[in-house]
């Protein structure tokens, strides 16, 4: 562990907690010009954090303590999420702690966690919240593995900081193996992250709602923070999609000076793939609830194809 | 004085507590208070002594019990030892907590119960310490036959009957499989001791018959596919404790015996041996956990869910096999780590749940998830502790049940280096199929955890729900302790795991691991994978920290409780929460055809509207119930001969006669 490994992994932690919210705010005012609307000013969501956090909490006279204490640990896992994605650098003294498997295991961990609070009420809402949460979760769990599978078997290491660094490094060609992988993760990062056409996260109508049904009891802080761990976890999967598939500029072990122009590089390319969502959530529109299954699927069954491709082809 | 000697004296003392039961039939207090606890501290004996026979060297006895001429031979080696470590913790787990739940009367005598399940526990030892397959075929038996009647102690109830005779029968068709293995094994030398089987040398036709002779017979044991039928019922029938111990500790001798005549005694040759494993334990996988997230049965849900562990266990054997058969040491070794720190992780947790799923039987009298709910504010420490095991069972980290499936993962993602490219195209396959296993495990226990503990009591009664006893707790905080403590620290376990790998492929990762290490578990380089659960949950926890600290202190923490918001419904009640049947019902609709399904929905129009499913396996429908009918069809044929008339008899003597004279004088 090196000391510039150090600064890059506080960096990159404090620039997760600090650039998430805006990276969500970039995509809502992006999605709301698309769609022909007045959008939001870019701090919004910073302004809905400090007025969230402000307000006093109203909890559930028989909610347990499990309710109150997921979103704290929704936002730790979230905040390690971030802490090994290499959004910056690939020296990071916190990557051998987590790789590719058990990355997926800290987003269920937090998955699991939220399911299970919502189930605390034990109100109609909370319960259905949890079932589709859970529904979808397992669905895109096993897709998002394939995914570092296909990524892992290229560069045969599933640290994700070594992926992206053997994947930087190899001359420039297109990947078939990659390419499909690239689909199936963008797929999948749409359920995971409550994105059209899976969910709709600016709804609260009871038919379509999965990720807002499951907060739905949630207020003041503990709303707060869900909905910070939420835009974490975006701000997480972006990173590593960026990482693992447009993976140029970040900074290795030994130069820290890249660092400096990595953030900016990171900037331009969260800007780039937050139009991009926008874009997608523009033009596709909400599915039912039963069709998700199938765009899952697909998605799984994209993945397994990047496998295949990549130990028939070799790459 | 030899270690196995302590280990005899050890089973000795379970058979002596066990007639002490037949003492003291009825006296329900003394059985609870004194034979049970002592048989807990036997288990921490037994676990004592097989830690530290796992660095030993082979111990071999042979006693003079059994037939003339045909002594038990016993052997500890590290295979044993380690299934013997198993048996312990588990057991001295379960035991504490028997201690506490056998309070009441239930259908058998305390007393008798007490000695059912001391020779249970005796017989699970010596069959992984038996070296002769005489000795091991008797103590099989005496393990079916005392967990039958164990499974049976609410005889009265005529659906546990029936439980109890189909887990005989399949309990029996395994043993005759097995039996006819060791048979094919002493290869016509007629002596039955594992030392001589190990050392012939069959031809591939042979070896092949009896390892699929294992197969079929251990499965039936295990519970693979399509022998899996006895388990959800046998499962649920059984008391708490025994059910935790058939499924923690039972059916893990069946993984012993498969891994003790495939490696040991065959030396584990053939490639497509490990491929059929992985194939037939990952359709049970598969087929445990969906069947698992619709059950609405509490325990018959974590019996479905030990179809799926023992399902993931085979494809972590047949993958070692594989390795094995192509001479890639190391990667058999990383294979079989998998799979026994499954074995240990599986146990842990699974007796867990199970007892959980005793103490709440207890205190409300439910068993179907579909009238329980709210237990976490009844029964605090059940509930918190049995979070712990659904988390190790769901695969989570930093929980035990994590560290195998990475593990299991590591070892699929080596693969591609097989010789045979259509080999190395359908591994990563199945790795798919495994990732698909472990998150539908989660949705099983969120769905087992959600419906019990969390949400509002579905029934009245269940506001007097009582707590669990002292010692039931504690019997559970063992066994949480150790789902965390596997979780924490993998190392040291993959440490112990290492010799039974040294033995079995001649390999293991252990070195490696502690080269890189105690912080960090990487099975080959900390280049290629690693994974540190120590610094994962620090990391996690100070991040916890910090947030609830720099909220409170730049905001506040002030809190009010009101009633339920639910998008401002008043009316709501706790009928309006999902059902078991409800949050299960996203598998009905996704994995349909694996079900063979009725289903009675009411119209608007009914004045007293029905809603039921029920749920049935197709393998009843495909094999049993057709075997059965073909059986009783040749048994009523045959029955035609018997017409209660001595004429008829004496012409049939007449006949046999004649016909016999026909071949003789022809001859």
């Amino acid at each position: 562990m090196s000391i510039a490994g150090l600064f890059a992994q506080l960096l990159a932690v404090a620039l997760a907690l600090a650039l998430a919210p805006l990276l969500t705010g970039w995509v809502n005012q992006w999605r709301a010009w698309l769609q022909g609307r007045r959008a939001p000013g870019l701090l919004q969501p910073y302004r809905v954090l400090h007025k969230l956090f402000n307000k006093e909490s109203v909890v559930a006279e028989h909610a347990t303590p499990l309710f109150r204490v997921a979103p704290y640990i929704m936002f730790g896992c979230m905040a390690l999420a971030c802490g090994i994605a290499p959004t910056l650098s690939t020296d990071l003294p916190l990557a051998p702690a987590a790789d590719a498997i058990a990355l997926v295991g800290l987003f269920a961990l937090a998955r699991v966690f939220i399911s299970l609070a919502a189930m605390d009420i034990g109100t109609s809402f909370g319960t259905l919240g949890a079932r589709r949460e859970m529904l979808i979760g397992f669905l895109a769990e096993p897709a998002l593995l394939m995914v570092l599978f296909s990524a892992s078997l290229i560069t045969r290491s599933t640290s994700l900081a070594n992926i992206v660094e053997t994947l930087a490094h190899q001359p420039f060609a297109i990947y078939p193996s990659l390419a499909v992988a690239g689909v199936a993760f963008t797929m999948v990062s749409l359920a995971e992250n409550a994105r059209v056409p899976v969910d709709n996260p600016a709804t609260h109508l009871e038919l379509t709602m999965i990720h807002e049904a499951l907060i739905l009891e949630y207020s003041g802080r503990h709303l707060a923070l869900v909905e910070w761990a939420a835009s974490l976890k975006l701000f997480a999967y972006s990173c590593i999609g960026l990482a693992l598939f447009v993976p140029w500029g970040v900074a290795e072990a030994g130069t820290p000076l890249a660092i400096v122009f990595a953030i900016p590089m990171l900037v331009v390319k969260l800007a780039v793939g937050g139009v991009l969502l926008a874009l997608i959530e523009t033009i596709n529109a909400k599915m039912r609830l039963f069709r998700v299954p199938e765009f899952l699927a697909t998605a799984f069954l994209l993945a397994v194809i990047a496998l295949l491709v990549h130990v028939l082809l070799g790459a | 004085m030899l270690v196995l000697d302590w280990i005899l004296i050890v089973v000795a003392g379970w058979f002596a507590l066990g007639f002490a039961g037949i003492a003291a039939l009825r006296n329900t207090a003394f059985v609870a208070r004194v034979l049970f606890p002592a048989g807990a501290l036997l288990a921490a004996a037994l676990a004592g002594f097989a830690a530290a026979a796992l660095p030993g060297s082979p111990e071999t006895a042979v006693l003079a019990l059994g037939l003339p001429g045909l002594p038990f031979h016993l052997r500890l080696d590290g295979l044993s030892a380690f299934f013997l470590l198993v048996i312990g913790v588990a057991a001295f787990g379960i035991s504490v907590f028997a201690a506490g739940y056998f309070r009441h009367g239930e259908g058998t005598p305390p007393g008798l119960m007490c000695l059912e399940y001391h020779i249970f526990l005796a017989s699970m030892a010596l069959v992984v310490l038996a070296d002769d397959a005489y000795a091991f075929m008797v103590m099989w038996e005496t393990m079916a036959l005392s967990s039958f009647f164990l499974v049976t102690a609410n005889h009265r109830v005529p659906a546990i009957r029936e439980a109890g005779f189909l887990y005989l029968l399949i309990a029996h068709i395994g043993a005759i499989a097995i039996l006819l293995c060791f048979g094919v094994l002493q290869a016509n030398t007629g002596d039955y001791t594992f030392a001589n089987m190990r050392a012939q040398s069959l031809s591939p036709l042979w070896g092949s018959a009896a390892f699929l002779l294992a197969t079929l017979g251990f499965g039936a044991k295990a519970g693979i596919l399509p022998l899996h039928v006895w388990l959800p019922e046998a499962h649920p029938a059984a008391p708490s404790p025994v059910s935790a111990l058939m499924s923690a500790v039972m059916l893990k001798t069946a993984i012993y015996g498969l891994l003790r005549v495939s490696f040991d005694l065959l030396g584990a040759q053939q490639w497509w041996w490990g491929v059929l494993l992985m194939a037939v334990g990952l359709a049970t996988a598969l087929y445990g956990v969906v069947f698992s997230a619709v059950q609405t049965d509490m325990k018959r849900l974590l019996a479905y869910s030990s179809i799926e562990n023992i399902g993931l266990l085979f494809v972590g054997i047949g993958l070692g096999v594989l390795f094995n058969a192509y001479g890639m040491k190391a990667l058999s070794a990383l294979a079989l780590t998998a799979a026994l720190y499954h074995v240990v992780a599986h146990a842990l947790f699974k007796s867990l749940l199970f007892l959980a799923t005793g103490s709440v039987l207890h205190s409300t009298g439910e068993r179907s998830l579909g009238k329980l709910g709210g237990l976490m504010r009844r029964m605090p420490w059940v509930a918190w502790l049995s979070l712990v095991g659904v988390l190790a069972s769901s695969g989570l980290p930093p929980f035990s049940g994590f560290v195998s499936e990475w593990l299991l993962l590591q070892s699929f993602l080596f693969t591609t280096g097989l010789p045979d490219s259509f080999l190395n195209m359908f591994v990563p396959v199945l790795a798919a199929g495994i990732a698909l296993v472990a998150a539908l495990a989660g949705y099983t226990m969120v769905k087992f955890y959600g419906v019990i503990f969390l949400g509002q009591p579905r029934e009245p009664k269940l506001a007097h729900a009582h707590p669990s006893s002292p010692l039931e707790r504690a019997g559970l905080v063992w066994l949480g302790a150790g789902c965390v403590l596997l979780g924490l620290f993998p190392a040291q376990l993959i440490d112990l795991i290492d010799r039974v790998t040294q033995l079995l492929v001649g390999g293991g990762i252990a070195d490696t691991v502690r080269a890189n290490g105690w912080l960090l578990l990487a099975p080959s380089s900390p280049d290629r994978a690693s994974y540190s659960p120590l610094v994962f949950l620090l990391v996690v926890s100070v991040a916890v920290l910090l947030a609830v600290v720099l909220v409170r202190k730049l905001y506040h923490g002030r809190l009010r409780r009101a009633p339920a918001w639910d998008c401002g419904y008043p009316a709501q009640t706790p009928r309006m929460q999902d059902t078991a049947e409800g949050f299960g019902q996203p598998i009905r609709q996704i994995f349909e055809p694996f079900f063979r399904m009725r289903r009675e929905l009411p119209s608007p129009f009914d004045a007293k509207p029905r809603y039921s499913v029920t749920i049935e396996d197709h393998f009843w429908h495909w094999l049993y119930l057709p075997v059965a009918g073909l059986t009783s069809r040749i048994a009523r044929g045959i029955g035609r001969l018997q017409q209660g008339r001595i004429a008829i008899y004496l012409l049939y003597s007449f006949v046999t006669l004649m016909v016999l004279l026909l071949v003789v004088v022809k001859a």
